[in-house]
């Protein structure tokens, strides 16, 4: 025991007196490792925030397709909808979206119904339920400096202007649902996108035994067959496979990065200096083993991984948590003009720290196995004799 | 279904890990044909130096292999999500039923390898190398193995479909019919308590009376027990163990006891449990290697060390075991 202590020191202490090549090498590897330390942890907490975002979501959603696209529905589809045994309330939804000329942003305009005020209390001011009254999202608050009664002005689908006044603003904490939803009164929706009285965009389906869900949305499907009924597990899949597909790409994209690094390790490793050679051979010749030296070697690529390691994830760390994934974001988060400004949750667990084990230290130690061997088999007359 | 963290970094370790066990094969190859102990000439002494560099990577080999089954898992556990009616990496693991074999053949492949280094161990310390042929045929069995694992690991990967919203309805239509079974089929509660500390009682005998009396038998006998006692105990935690960590009568996942919700209670039971197996199996493998060996003393005090050792993590997985039937008020009076 205490001899593999004592190389581990003699390892140390050799590395410390060639800092600046090895300096080199950990800073590279901390470079590569916080790059993709960055990525596995942003996409977690992105992972992370959706779904707790989705927990509050509808069980089954039921929308209509026409021609494969996404269309109004009829009341009617209500009303048998509501006869499937097991099915409670059903809720109409009327949702879209609008493009607002002077910022340059997508708003989410929504009509207000029952069940949409347990999901998103928390506002300044309150719903009014007044016609001509709105509350809008922070993102959308500080694009057009609005506080509690400014004036939203909206063009209508007859191009004709309605003013808006605004009841509440909702607060920072809900920011990633509510960040540019506007929320109107069912008649301003109706008025404003020239929507018919007997038409919605979607139904909530409230089902009483979570374990039914499934059934229902089979049954619907059965009676409506141009519906896409949609529950809130499959949202969940799919975003959780979404995101596990944006990090790999990533990653995918890094790939040549990693490659490039191990090359110059295997260099590095490979390429001994004349001075280091002697000493190798002069330990030889002092009655180390060629297994001594290989644990040397083994102990030096292990500091050298070890510290780069633990610099390029507290760096990642620093930079998702702290900075709020400034460099990354843009590529795995999308694309919007208002996008919610959010400090993402600190989160990291074990899978991501082996994970990224397996993509740079198990590469790395790979590489230098066989110029250590090489090093380490160095005749000590040969090199003593010059 | 290739694109993500977890599978990427598994699928290319994995395939650096062939690549060293190719080499090491043509290596062992050469040193199978042209090795002569009592011959100086220089190619006999650049084999020699090529033995380090083997018994290094096989090393690396044996460390990839013990955290590559952990990835595995965690894997297949973090990708429950995407399936319908998988609950935890069971789930997944049936999603395509190649992920039961790879699994099996990551727990084989961490036999094989350990027994290797300990041979390898054995063998650096014996004057002479008595057992460079063994060693190396033995090498070239371990090959074709991991590439087994690799190709299937692969297949398994490839041939997930997450089951995700599609553009014309919702993805559960498109599996109906096909669900998946999320848990696992377990024996019964106390015969299989019976069996298991009988089982273990046995084993630790045999243990002991091996160290005393080093009759060859006996060894051979402890090594087999090693075995007995590995399978007994994996089927007794999904039968019994895994309900008195849950303190739930029908979740037997034996996956779930590794996540940090359990205190990550898996890793010391799982660990002691195959260490155990290992150094009692490398033990007996040490008795066959005796005949040829020069002189039987070294190897008589490796025999006694690891039997001990293993005696002792078997006792610690046992403890392990013990302590939440005993401790935590959970019972399976009703089972």
């Amino acid at each position: 025991m205490i001899k593999h202590l004592k190389i581990l020191e003699f390892a140390i202490s050799s590395l410390w007196r060639r800092k600046f090549k090895n300096l080199g090498i950990i800073f590279v590897f901390s470079l590569i490792i916080f790059v993709l330390s960055s990525i596995l942890l942003l996409t977690y907490s992105f992972k992370k925030e959706a779904i707790a975002v989705l927990e509050g979501a509808p069980e089954l959603i039921v929308q209509r397709i026409s021609a494969g696209r996404h269309a109004l529905m009829p009341v009617e589809y209500m009303k048998k909808v509501e006869k499937i045994p097991g099915v409670g309330a059903v809720i109409p939804r009327l949702w879209g979206y609008y493009y607002d000329i002077s910022t340059g942003g997508n708003y989410t305009v929504m009509a207000e119904y029952s069940g949409l005020k347990d999901l998103v209390n928390i506002m300044e001011g309150g719903f009014t339920g007044e016609k001509g009254t709105c509350i809008i999202g922070k993102g959308i608050s500080d694009a057009r400096f609005a506080g509690i009664g400014s004036i939203i002005p909206i063009i209508g689908a007859d191009g004709k202007v309605r003013k808006l006044k605004t009841a509440g603003i909702f607060t920072d904490e809900s920011r990633i649902i509510t960040n540019d939803l506007i929320i109107v009164t069912p008649d301003d929706f109706r008025d404003i996108f020239n929507l018919p009285d007997n038409m919605v965009t979607d139904i909530v389906v409230q089902v009483y035994n979570p374990t039914e869900v499934d059934n229902v949305a089979r049954k619907i499907k059965k009676i409506l067959p141009d519906t896409r009924p949609i529950t809130k597990n499959e949202i969940l899949r799919t975003y959780d496979t979404l995101f596990d597909w944006r990090s790999g790409m990533v990653l995918t994209m890094f790939l040549g990065a990693i490659l490039a690094f191990i090359i110059l390790a295997w260099d590095k490793a490979t390429g001994l200096s004349a001075e280091e050679r002697h000493e190798i051979g002069i330990l030889k010749a002092i009655g180390w083993e060629t297994s001594d030296v290989m644990e040397l070697k083994f102990w030096e690529g292990l500091v050298i991984s070890s510290l780069s390691f633990l610099t390029g994830l507290i760096g990642g760390y620093v930079h998702i948590f702290f900075f709020g994934a400034s460099v990354f974001s843009p590529a795995l988060k999308g694309w919007s003009v208002i996008f919610p400004e959010f400090h993402l949750m600190p989160y990291i667990n074990p899978y991501q720290i082996v994970v990224l084990l397996f993509m740079t230290v198990i590469p790395y130690m790979a590489a230098t196995i066989v110029p250590s061997w090489k090093a380490a088999i160095t005749d000590p007359d040969v090199v003593m004799r010059g | 279904m290739i694109l993500h963290p977890g599978i990427l970094a598994l699928l290319g370790g994995s395939l650096i890990v062939v690549v060293m066990l190719l080499y090491s094969s043509y290596l062992g190859i050469r040193i199978l044909r042209r090795w002569d102990i009592n011959s100086s000439s220089e190619e006999q002494l650049s084999l020699e130096r090529r033995t380090y560099l083997l018994s290094t990577m096989m090393s690396f080999v044996l460390a990839f292999e013990v955290l590559s089954i952990f990835l595995f898992i965690y894997t297949a556990d973090d990708l429950h999500r995407q399936f319908v009616g998988a609950m935890c990496a069971t789930g997944s693991l049936n999603a395509n039923p190649a992920g039961w074999y790879v699994l099996y053949l990551g727990i084989l492949i961490f036999f094989l390898s350990s027994l290797w280094i300990g041979i390898n161990y054995i063998d650096q310390r014996t004057e002479g190398f008595p057992f460079v042929r063994f060693k190396y045929g033995f090498l070239l069995v371990i090959t074709p193995v991991l590439i087994v694992k690799t190709y299937l690991q692969a297949k398994y990967f490839l041939g997930l479909n997450p089951n995700i919203i599609t553009s014309c309805c919702g993805a559960l239509f498109s599996g109906e019919g096909r669900g998946l079974s999320s848990s696992l089929s377990s024996l019964p509660i106390r015969p299989m308590q019976y069996i298991f500390f009988s089982v273990v009682g046995i084993f630790i005998i045999m243990a002991l009376v091996s160290i005393k009396t080093k009759r060859t038998r006996l060894w051979y006998i402890t090594g087999v027990m090693s075995l007995v006692v590995f399978i007994i105990s994996i089927a007794s935690i999904v039968s019994f163990i895994s309900l008195y960590f849950y303190e739930i009568p029908t979740h037997h996942c034996p996956f779930d006891m590794l996540q940090g919700y359990y205190n990550y209670i898996g890793y010391p039971l799982y660990g002691s449990l195959f260490s155990g197996t290992v150094l009692a199996m490398l033990a007996s493998t040490a008795e066959i290697l005796k005949k040829k060996a020069p002189s039987n003393s070294n190897i008589e005090r490796y025999q006694k060390k690891w039997t001990l050792v293993s005696v002792l993590f078997i006792i610690v997985f046992v403890s392990i075991v013990l302590y939440p039937m005993v401790f935590s008020t959970f019972t399976l009076e009703g089972y």
